[in-house]
């Protein structure tokens, strides 16, 4: 403030408020509270969108009592190789701790998403209770819940227009939990249990969604048998988004062509997924709507090649594609040369643990979409060979990739053609790439790599590195580099001690940092620990052996590391398995 | 272990890698190691199948791994297919892994040998001839089933527990037994 002149109160505070609500980034209104001290009690005031990336950063009751009127929170809990069952299953990320603290603080809540914590029925009839006008309720990779809890939501949330289930673990111990939506309930706007593993009423849901005049997106689960789908489609017409159930039955050509005119009579469809033990007899089933088509997952569906080129051959206005490397090489040609507006793409592995599978995906496909596809910019891909040259074009064709996440699927595969590291490939694309935010890398690779990347990837917020490296200087040019690096998880890497100690301050400039079988000791986390004060150094160590962490000398090997900056000081739901070092 | 060099002085024209001159010799892996190289084989024999196993490698979703129907077997036999086994009567249940078996036959066996104590005890209780009794199993849906109508490969993956009945109930079922 200069000279004391109160200027923010040129204005009466709900002018300011205005202004401030064409800031909806969080990080503009986070600048605009920094100004002065009456910016800082109007914005706190008025946000009322709020985005916890990682739930132990910040004290629950600190968040809430400072933004008193939120409506909508987003909150993340266990660090993504959670997914991969490298962190233990008890490791924390309990949504309990923020439920209590919400209920108490923000009883108007309305919406709320979750993402990867363990949510109880505890959580979950709290929220139904507490929340009286709770509207969208979104659980991304979460477990600890049961139909039970699901039940107590259907029941008394009285204007849920979202239940959105994505990929969560969910025990089945009320096979009638959707007959709790009372007929009152009429305003679904989404409804996604493509995740439950349990049988679903289907006549309960035709009822449930015959009712419901907004649905927009309905994604069923595998026990939603064929036959069904029809009498849901009828109901629901106006659908933008499905999800089918088990897409095969006894072929029946009275089936198919009630499917088919089902399918077609929703006109607005958009995207399709689904497709559990799909096979080739109801494929053209969608014909009809394939122009329409946005988005299609069939990375649930078992289809080989041919077919999979005669579905997606039609579906000339895809933006995104997720499917099984049962595509191979040429059905991704034949992507590229339909479907030109394709955003972003994903191919996941039907055989994972296979040992050489003769399924001719390889590098050749990658290629040709991103010759095909000039508006390609997210690509997740699993394949088992690749070469330096190929990673060399596609930099080239695709300087607009945000995202890239390659998985050459066996650890320390090199260029097979020359038989070199593939430093050379990712270099070429994280130097092209001007706007790469995701990075994934895999196979053979030395600290070259790690050097281009601190220098040119300048907007990297995320790093997933495994198998790769030569020793600390890999992981110092990263730390070192890399201005806007928020999240990097590392494992299996030979990276020690002195790239961490040498960079901690970048530590507090991150969200976090995950490292597993690295070569890190307990002495430089203790070290690292007493340095930073911000930050909490959990040590994880499953194998339990010999003495306790605290007696443990300084050389000792750390198994896993998680760093995370946090206001919140030391959790206090640590498993056994879990040292925080201070 | 044989002497490379020989007793009948062959031994220069043996063929054998390594330069000449030195006496590294030809090393068949299938050889019986001597003592000292027990540990190394260990590690070797480990390292190959921690290699087959390495924890979240590939970085795939778990329930993307499980979830087309061959492969959720398979996952579910490296676990062990661990189904709870009652015999009407018996006092106490146990379990068995189905992965263990090959086939119905083996199967019915393994129980035999699991339950015949308890067989004898109530044959000799009830004065019958003790060999009464089907195999029945509780299937996905929850409904009582004879066990040996349908594939193998499909009882396993649909089997949820197992119960051996006895006496009258048995009768019944017992035309295929």
């Amino acid at each position: 403030m200069v000279g004391g002149f109160r200027w923010a109160a040129m204005f009466p505070d709900e002018v300011w408020e205005h202004v401030f609500s064409f800031l909806p980034a969080d990080a503009d209104r986070n600048a605009a509270a920094l100004v002065c001290r009456a910016w800082y009690r109007l914005e706190r005031r008025s946000r009322w969108r709020v985005f916890v990336g990682n739930c132990y950063a910040v004290e629950p009751a600190a968040a809430v009592r400072r933004f008193p009127e939120v409506r909508a929170a987003a909150i993340k809990g266990k660090p993504h190789f959670a997914d991969f069952n490298l962190v233990p299953s008890d490791w924390g990320g309990g949504a309990e701790a923020w439920v209590e603290a919400m209920a108490e603080g923000w009883p108007h809540l309305e919406e709320l998403r979750l993402k990867r914590m363990v949510v109880s029925d505890d959580c979950l009839e709290l929220i139904a209770r507490c929340f009286k006008n709770f509207k969208v309720l979104s659980l991304v990779s979460c477990e600890g819940f049961s139909t039970a809890g699901l039940a107590a939501i259907a029941a008394n949330c009285r204007y849920l227009r979202e239940l959105d289930l994505h990929e969560n673990e969910v025990e089945d111990n009320c096979l009638h939990w959707m007959s709790h939506f009372p007929e009152s309930c009429t305003s679904l706007v989404t409804l996604n249990i493509a995740c439950l593993e349990g049988e679903v009423n289907v006549s309960v849901l035709e009822r449930l969604i015959g009712r419901c005049p907004n649905l927009k997106t309905l994604r069923l689960n595998h026990s939603v048998p064929l036959e069904r789908l029809v009498g849901l489609l009828h109901r629901a017409p106006q659908l933008v988004d499905l999800g089918t159930g088990k897409y095969a039955a006894q072929h029946h050509p009275e089936l198919f062509s009630r499917l088919e005119s089902a399918i077609a009579g929703c006109k607005n469809l958009k995207g399709l997924s689904g497709f559990w033990e799909a096979g080739p007899t109801f494929l053209p089933a969608i014909y009809s709507v394939c122009e329409g088509l946005t988005s299609l997952n069939l990375s649930y569906a078992t289809i080989q090649g041919p077919e999979l080129i005669k579905l997606i051959s039609r579906c000339k206005n895809l933006q995104r594609l997720w499917v099984m490397d049962l595509i191979e090489d040429e059905g991704l040609i034949a992507v590229a040369a339909s479907c030109k507006l394709l955003q972003e793409l994903r191919v996941f592995p039907s055989d994972p643990y296979g040992a050489a599978q003769p399924i001719s995906l390889t590098e050749h496909g990658l290629v040709a979409i991103s010759a095909g596809c000039p508006m390609l910019h997210s690509v997740l891909y699993f394949c088992r060979q690749m070469t330096n040259a190929a990673l060399l074009t596609v930099a080239k064709n695709c300087p607009n990739f945000t995202c890239f996440r390659l998985c050459i699927m066996e650890p320390h595969t090199p260029d097979y053609i020359t038989r070199q590291p593939l430093d050379a490939g990712f270099s070429a694309i994280v130097e092209s790439c001007k706007h790469l935010r995701r990075l994934s890398l895999s196979g053979l690779l030395t600290d070259l790599v790690f050097k281009s990347i601190g220098a040119s990837a300048n907007r990297l917020e995320m790093l997933s590195v495994a198998f790769a490296g030569d020793g600390d200087a890999g992981l110092h040019y990263i730390l070192s580099g890399c201005k806007n690096l928020r999240k990097l998880e590392i494992r299996d890497c030979p990276f020690g001690d002195k790239p961490l100690l040498d960079n901690a301050a970048k530590l507090e400039t991150m969200r976090s940092l995950w490292m597993s079988s690295c070569s890190v000791t307990l002495g430089a986390c203790r070290q690292l620990a007493r340095k930073m004060p911000l930050l909490n150094v959990e040590v994880i160590n499953e194998r339990k052996r010999g003495l306790p962490l605290e007696l443990q000398p300084d050389n000792c090997p750390v198994e896993k590391l998680y760093i995370y900056r946090t206001v919140a000081g030391p959790r206090s739901d640590t498993p056994s398995c879990v040292w925080i070092l201070r | 272990m044989e002497d490379v060099k020989g007793s009948d002085g062959l031994g220069d024209t043996e063929l054998r890698l390594g330069l000449p001159g030195t006496s590294t010799a030809t090393r068949s892996a299938k050889r019986a190691l001597p003592e000292g190289d027990e540990e190394s084989h260990d590690e070797l024999r480990r390292t190959s199948a921690a290699k087959a196993q390495v924890v979240g490698w590939p970085p795939i979703r778990s329930y993307r791994k499980n979830s087309f129907p061959g492969r959720k077997v398979e996952a579910e036999a490296a676990a062990g297919l661990y189904v709870k086994v009652s015999m009407d009567g018996a006092p106490y249940l146990r379990k068995i892994d189905l992965g263990v078996y090959k086939g119905y036959k083996e199967l019915r066996e393994g129980l035999d040998n699991m339950f015949k104590c308890f067989s004898l005890e109530l044959s000799r209780r009830e004065g019958g001839s003790g060999s009464e009794y089907a195999i029945t199993y509780e299937d996905k849906d929850g409904d009582l089933m004879l066990v040996g109508d349908v594939p193998w490969e499909m009882f396993i993956s649909s089997c949820k527990r197992l119960r051996i009945m006895k006496g009258s109930e048995a009768r019944g079922l017992n035309s295929r037994h």
